[in-house]
């Protein structure tokens, strides 16, 4: 089994994709002959024509507004923003079209379509590339959203939601693109959308995360359990919307104790929504308030502030302390 | 630009004074039909409205003759989008009244039959017209020959969705045909202070989409412009951006009131250009029409409105089931369990 990063995985299965279905189209700015500023889908364009991979005007409302026409007409369109807080000027396209297409219509037309963009912070690229959109996202009706943290993951979750019926928007973390190898099979595989993965079991308190702060929270937990003997539960959403609420309540219903790591900021974050889940399921079950490790409600910052900003595996473990007490 | 640049066959007063498309005399009477029609349907929704027996409502009095020619010349394997003004349009393509009366009427489910091919119509100014680029680019990626026609109004063409769809057009060169009906307003706001060109159809030149500009009260020159668009496109050759300019005799919507903002004499001035009196001299004068006969039709066209309309208010009252059930091809957890909740108790808890 080939060990691929997680470009090489998305590039994969991108090339799968386009490979299996001819209505599969994969569109978007320097995704041609440059094969994406991140090589992601370095190749592809050479492989399958200019007709089926192909670079468009700068012009993000334009790529996703005429993604959902494809999408209308039959097509499988996955187009790329190129970073995530681009989908700002499309936000519009996203959140009155694209995710109402099947109700405005009664289901007479869908949007089965992916957008794809880099996501998240730690990589130091100028101002306004890293900013956390998940969150706006998972309060528009009608889109999934998902964010793999490893290659195989995001291979698998990429082919479920290029099969899926409705729209999905695909967040790719930049720091894990390349920061380590696994283990990926090369034949086409689906991971189910709307699942969480228990990426670690345990027992005296679960910590939910994902994208990059998995593998925060995953050095935390070790650092908790060396130190301590407390067993750590790691839970990695896979998909923010729809959450899998029912994978977090079990957990914490065991546990009684519950961190929620994100790198976004903490307004309106989806770990607020977490704690009102374990709100509404669990309550009786808790022993200790849930704590939540996030950005501050600020801005992303310029790079050398960008350390202090994201959660570190230190954060992380306090709040694990600070659940465990009595 | 020459002198008159704006394309017409009949002038206001009904006298040809270009080529008349070579077109059947029951297609000729048809449109004319189609015009009465919309007349029809504009002013009996607003009486509707005004009752409390439909939604709001925008009224297409003065722009009958691009709301039918636009449409008109489109097969039914061909696309046709547009915002709540091209209403009618979809009529004419194959949505049935009865639908366009749920969708204003704030029904569910709104079910326009696949085959008409026209999405329901926009309300987010000029999102529509991406969404017609995006059908033809898969038109032509298909090899398929069929043209998407997508209107949308003055005002629109401010947005940058219109402007995005243009340069796309332009590069991509798929199978579209922009439709601006302008109307001479957005709301209260006047065509001058959306752009500083003369004619909005001058901007095709700056993404390299041919334009041309249409006496948008002419039906036989907006027929005509748009078969040659759509020839065009089937031909490959790409988009086409057809202004066609016309004037809104009505209020913006049912919940507008224009005399806040109407010079009375330019409204004065634009009723002399009624688009359907000018089609009927020609008819008249080519005696394919007699008063007798138009008496008629128009019973006809009253007829059928009062059908639909029937039915329409005779439909139960919307499931409420179904705003959830259109969400999502299958419902997420969480909002089965609120959909059941809501059911279950006819409201939240
Ligand atoms: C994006 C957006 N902005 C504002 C509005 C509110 N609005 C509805 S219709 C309208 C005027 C549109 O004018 P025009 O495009 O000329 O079309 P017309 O109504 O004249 O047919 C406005 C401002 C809207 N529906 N969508
Ligand atoms: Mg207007």
């Amino acid at each position: 089994m080939p060990k691929w990063t997680m470009v090489q995985a998305i590039n994969n299965a991108l090339a799968i994709e386009l490979e299996r279905n001819p209505d599969v189209l994969v569109f978007g700015e320097d995704v041609g002959q440059n094969g994406g500023v991140f090589r992601v889908t370095d190749g592809l364009q050479e492989r399958f024509g200019e007709a089926r991979v192909f670079d468009t005007p700068l012009a993000e409302s334009a790529i996703v507004g005429t993604a959902l026409g494809m999408a209308i007409y039959g097509l499988r369109p996955v187009a790329e923003i190129q970073f995530a807080p681009f989908t700002y000027p499309c936000f519009n396209q996203i959140a009155t079209q694209v995710t109402r297409m099947r109700y405005r219509s009664c289901g007479v037309y869908t949007a089965p379509l992916v957008i794809r963009a880099p996501c998240g912070g730690g990589v130091r690229p100028p101002e306004m590339h890293s900013d956390s959109v998940e969150a706006l996202f998972m309060h528009v009706q009608g889109i999934k959203v998902v964010m793999p943290s490893t290659p195989y993951d995001a291979k698998g979750l990429l082919h479920a939601a290029i099969d899926d019926p409705d729209p999905v928007l695909f967040l790719e973390h930049m720091k894990l693109y390349r920061s380590f190898r696994q283990d990926v099979p090369e034949d086409r595989y689906t991971l189910p959308l709307g699942q969480a993965h228990v990426v670690k079991p345990g027992r005296e308190v679960t910590v939910i995360a994902y994208a990059a702060m998995v593998n925060v929270a995953l050095a935390a937990a070790q650092q908790v359990e060396q130190a301590s003997g407390a067993s750590v539960e790691v839970i990695d959403l896979r998909s923010i919307a729809p959450l899998d609420e029912e994978t977090i309540a079990t957990s914490v219903g065991k546990t009684g104790r519950a961190v929620v790591v994100h790198e976004a900021p903490r307004t309106g974050g989806v770990a607020a929504e977490i704690i009102a889940v374990i709100n509404d399921q669990c309550l009786y079950s808790l022993l200790k308030p849930v704590e939540r490790v996030t950005g501050p409600d600020t801005p992303f910052p310029m790079p050398k502030l960008e350390d202090t900003f994201i959660p570190t595996p230190e954060r992380v473990a306090r709040a694990i302390y600070r659940v465990l007490e009595p | 630009m020459p002198d008159n640049p704006i394309y017409q066959i009949l002038t206001p007063a009904g006298d040809v004074i270009g080529d008349v498309p070579d077109l059947a005399d029951e297609t000729l009477v048809g449109l004319y039909r189609w015009m009465v029609m919309a007349r029809i349907f504009s002013d009996r929704m607003v009486a509707l409205q005004r009752q409390g027996r439909m939604g709001t409502f925008a009224p297409l009095n003065g722009q009958e003759a691009t709301c039918v020619a636009m449409a008109a010349p489109l097969e039914e394997k061909d696309w046709l989008l547009g915002s709540y003004r091209e209403s009618f349009p979809y009529i004419v393509k194959g949505v049935p009244l009865l639908s366009q009366m749920k969708h204003w009427g704030g029904h569910l489910p709104v079910d326009y039959p696949y085959e008409a091919r026209c999405i329901p119509f926009q309300i987010v100014l000029a999102t529509q017209v991406l969404h017609a680029v995006g059908i033809a680019m898969a038109i032509k990626y298909k090899k398929e020959k069929q043209v998407v026609m997508v209107g949308c109004g003055d005002g629109a063409t401010s947005e940058g969705d219109f402007n995005e769809a243009l340069n796309f057009a332009g590069v991509f060169k798929p199978p579209v045909i922009f439709l601006v009906q302008n109307n001479g307003w957005a709301i209260s706001v006047p065509r001058k202070i959306q752009t500083a060109v003369e004619y909005i159809a001058q901007r095709g030149a700056g993404f390299g989409v041919p334009s041309r500009i249409v006496d948008g009260n002419d039906v036989l020159a907006v027929y005509q412009a748009v078969t040659e668009a759509a020839d065009r496109a089937k031909a490959g050759e790409g988009a086409t951006l057809i202004e066609a300019i016309t004037y809104r005799l009505g209020a913006h919507t049912t919940a507008d009131d224009p005399t806040k903002y109407q010079p009375p004499a330019e409204l004065d001035a634009w009723r002399q250009r009624d688009p359907i009196t000018r089609y009927r001299k020609f008819l008249m004068d080519r005696t394919l029409l007699t008063d007798a006969q138009d008496e008629q039709l128009h019973d006809d066209v009253n007829a059928e409105f009062q059908a639909a309309l029937d039915l329409y208010e005779a439909l139960p009252p919307p499931n409420p089931a179904h705003q959830f059930d259109y969400t999502y091809a299958e419902l997420p957890p969480q909002l089965q369990r609120q959909r059941e909740e809501f059911l279950e108790l006819g409201s939240w808890r």
